[in-house]
């Protein structure tokens, strides 16, 4: 039996860190990187008679993804205690939700693989629920003690699940790319994935193809990466056929990734799972989101990105693929649409063009973020619109957009200016050069009147040399077909 | 529906209770009693009637999103059986 006799099947659950300024339930700053424990009120730590007091940001947050994907946000839903014992959990229980989620149902569609290859699928999501986090454990010796900083305590989440509907580590990985996009464009998390604000378990299982049941799943946990992601998924895989084509069994458990080795291990069993037992919080009412409320988030919703590409390929004239990539991520739509707006709209494709040519290109090499782009939109638009109105060449755009990417000059205009690019269109003065060239290559032209069009291109790449690029190359082969005609 | 010892020192365990034999009897007796009453309100029918999760027909409140606590470290450490460098200190866990 090989791979191909097997058919993969992945469910996600993401926690997202909602970018509130305090805590799911009490005042405390949630701000990254603080001294140890100086953001831990004595909600978060949990000091006898204490009572949470829900953040209305973090619920409007949840309607927000509730929306965007299209899901059921609950009129009234639930807090929940999920019951364990563990340091940094001083309550000696999570407040989440379980059976009354806020959000409940929608769908993601995502794009997978590049090119030819690429399709689209719909991913349906379970459920997204608002929780705590815990505080973190340090394992360094501390006189052989365990090291406890609550500052991350009681900072809000969103766990979002999906359906078993991933079929490969490539799909796992794309869901999870279009989540991330989709948290950081509606503004509900910053999906610093370094600091832990976008987290990944996958539950992977394996069943023979055509079978009807689901196998036995593992779950990988903590994933930070989309890299580690993958990995993870193809070593776990793997490992699953393995292990049943060799007549084993896959049991139910918990596994955690190792990067350095790339190889999943056993944190526990089944048999020795958690037994939470949830029931709902006496402390915390109903929650209750009004339609009213959820109109109001409603209209400050941003354009999603699905809708963006649709307008950029109805109103724009961008190809599926071009207006995919460009609303990939909310920066790169953003520096398109001021791009855009600097340009004029007649001007969409080359914009396009540019920002994932060129730009895209420069950007990876530099490894900068597009928000750090050293050329802005305004710059961009400025060279676009001197290519299109014949001010210069393509090719003397691109040393235009190098002299802009080093700071030689604060807008294409003065590039152009201080550095005499401007293309050359008189037609006395490209004759004057032609003139030159075709008398200092008498061999090619005697080889062109002999037939070889390639003696043509030779001369024209003359003309341009001699006009320093700066001659317009259309300009340059209709006079010069005149003379040889 | 009645429990066994073994499924009260189950969920002792979980609640990090320590029950002498003795005492898982007397606590299963007691909670066997407790399983009675639920007995006869499970055989009320509630078909239709929404399940509950407060006893008070309200909605939770809610704050505004601000940062309204100080550090307290200082006050609340006081209290810790053991800290350094801004960590509370405890016996050595590894999952």
């Amino acid at each position: 039996m090989s791979r191909t006799d097997w058919e993969v099947v992945i469910g996600l659950e993401v926690h997202a860190q909602l970018n509130t300024a305090s805590k799911i339930f009490s005042g405390a700053s949630t701000a990254f990187g603080a001294e140890p424990n100086v953001q831990a009120s004595a909600v978060d730590i949990a000091l006898p008679g204490v009572l949470p007091v829900l953040n209305r940001g973090a619920v409007e947050r949840a309607i927000r993804f509730g929306l965007a994907i299209g899901a059921h946000v609950a009129e009234k839903s639930v807090f929940a205690r999920k019951n364990y014992f563990y340091p940094d959990l001083p309550k000696g229980y999570q407040i989440s939700q379980m059976d009354l989620p806020v959000v409940q149902g929608g769908a993601i569609t995502i794009r997978v693989g590049e090119g030819e290859q690429a399709y689209e699928k719909t991913v349906r999501l379970t459920r997204a629920h608002l929780e705590e986090d815990a505080g973190k454990s340090l394992h360094e010796d501390f006189h052989g003690m365990t090291g406890i900083d609550l500052n991350r305590a009681g900072t809000p989440l969103l766990e979002i699940v999906s359906e078993p509907d991933m079929r490969s580590s490539a799909e796992a990985v794309a869901y999870a790319r279009s989540l991330h996009a989709l948290v950081r464009w509606i503004d509900i998390c910053d999906g610093n994935m370094q600091e832990g604000s976008f987290r990944c378990d996958a539950n992977v299982s394996v069943r023979r193809k055509g079978a009807t049941e689901f196998g036995t799943r593992r779950e990988i946990k903590n994933l930070n990466s989309f890299r580690f992601l993958q990995q993870a998924i193809d070593f776990e895989v793997q490992w699953q056929i393995d292990t049943l084509e060799d007549g084993g069994r896959v049991q139910q458990a918990t596994v955690l990734f190792d990067p350095d080795s790339g190889e999943t291990r056993m944190m526990r069993s089944k048999e020795d799972a958690h037994d939470y037992r949830y029931f709902p919080d006496p402390d915390l009412l109903p929650l209750v989101v009004s339609p009213d409320w959820k109109a109001r988030v409603q209209a400050g919703m941003p354009e999603l990105p699905g809708a963006m590409k649709a307008r950029f390929m109805d109103e724009w004239g961008l190809s599926a693929y071009d207006a995919t990539t460009l609303t990939a991520s909310k920066e790169v739509a953003d520096f398109y649409q001021a791009t855009v707006t600097a340009a004029g709209t007649a001007l969409a494709k080359p914009c396009a063009n540019w920002i994932m040519g060129d730009l895209a290109a420069r950007l990876n090499k530099a490894e900068l973020d597009i928000a750090a782009s050293p050329v802005s939109a305004a710059q961009l638009a400025g060279l676009v619109t001197r290519i299109a109105d014949n001010t210069i060449s393509n090719a003397i755009g691109k040393k235009v957009f190098e002299a802009l990417w080093n700071g030689e000059g604060a807008s294409a205009d003065e590039v152009i200016d201080k550095q005499g690019l401007k293309q050359v269109t008189d037609s006395g003065a490209i004759e004057a050069m032609i003139d030159e060239v075709l008398a200092a290559n008498q061999k090619s032209v005697d080889e062109f009147r002999a037939g070889k069009e390639k003696a043509f291109n030779a001369l024209v790449g003359q003309v341009m040399k001699a006009s320093k690029g700066k001659a317009s190359p259309a300009q340059v082969n209709e006079l010069l077909k005149k003379k040889l005609g | 529906m009645s429990l066994s010892n073994e499924q009260v020192g189950h969920l002792a365990r979980l609640a990090r209770i320590a029950l002498s034999d003795a005492e898982i009897d007397a606590t299963r007796d007691k909670l066997n009693g407790i399983f009675g009453l639920i007995e006869q309100m499970q055989a009320v029918d509630t078909a239709g009637v929404e399940p509950m999760s407060h006893p008070q027909e309200l909605a939770t409140r809610l704050r505004e999103d601000l940062v309204t606590e100080q550090d307290r470290r200082a006050a609340f450490q006081q209290v810790a059986p053991q800290t350094e460098a801004g960590l509370y200190l405890v016996p050595k866990v590894i999952e």
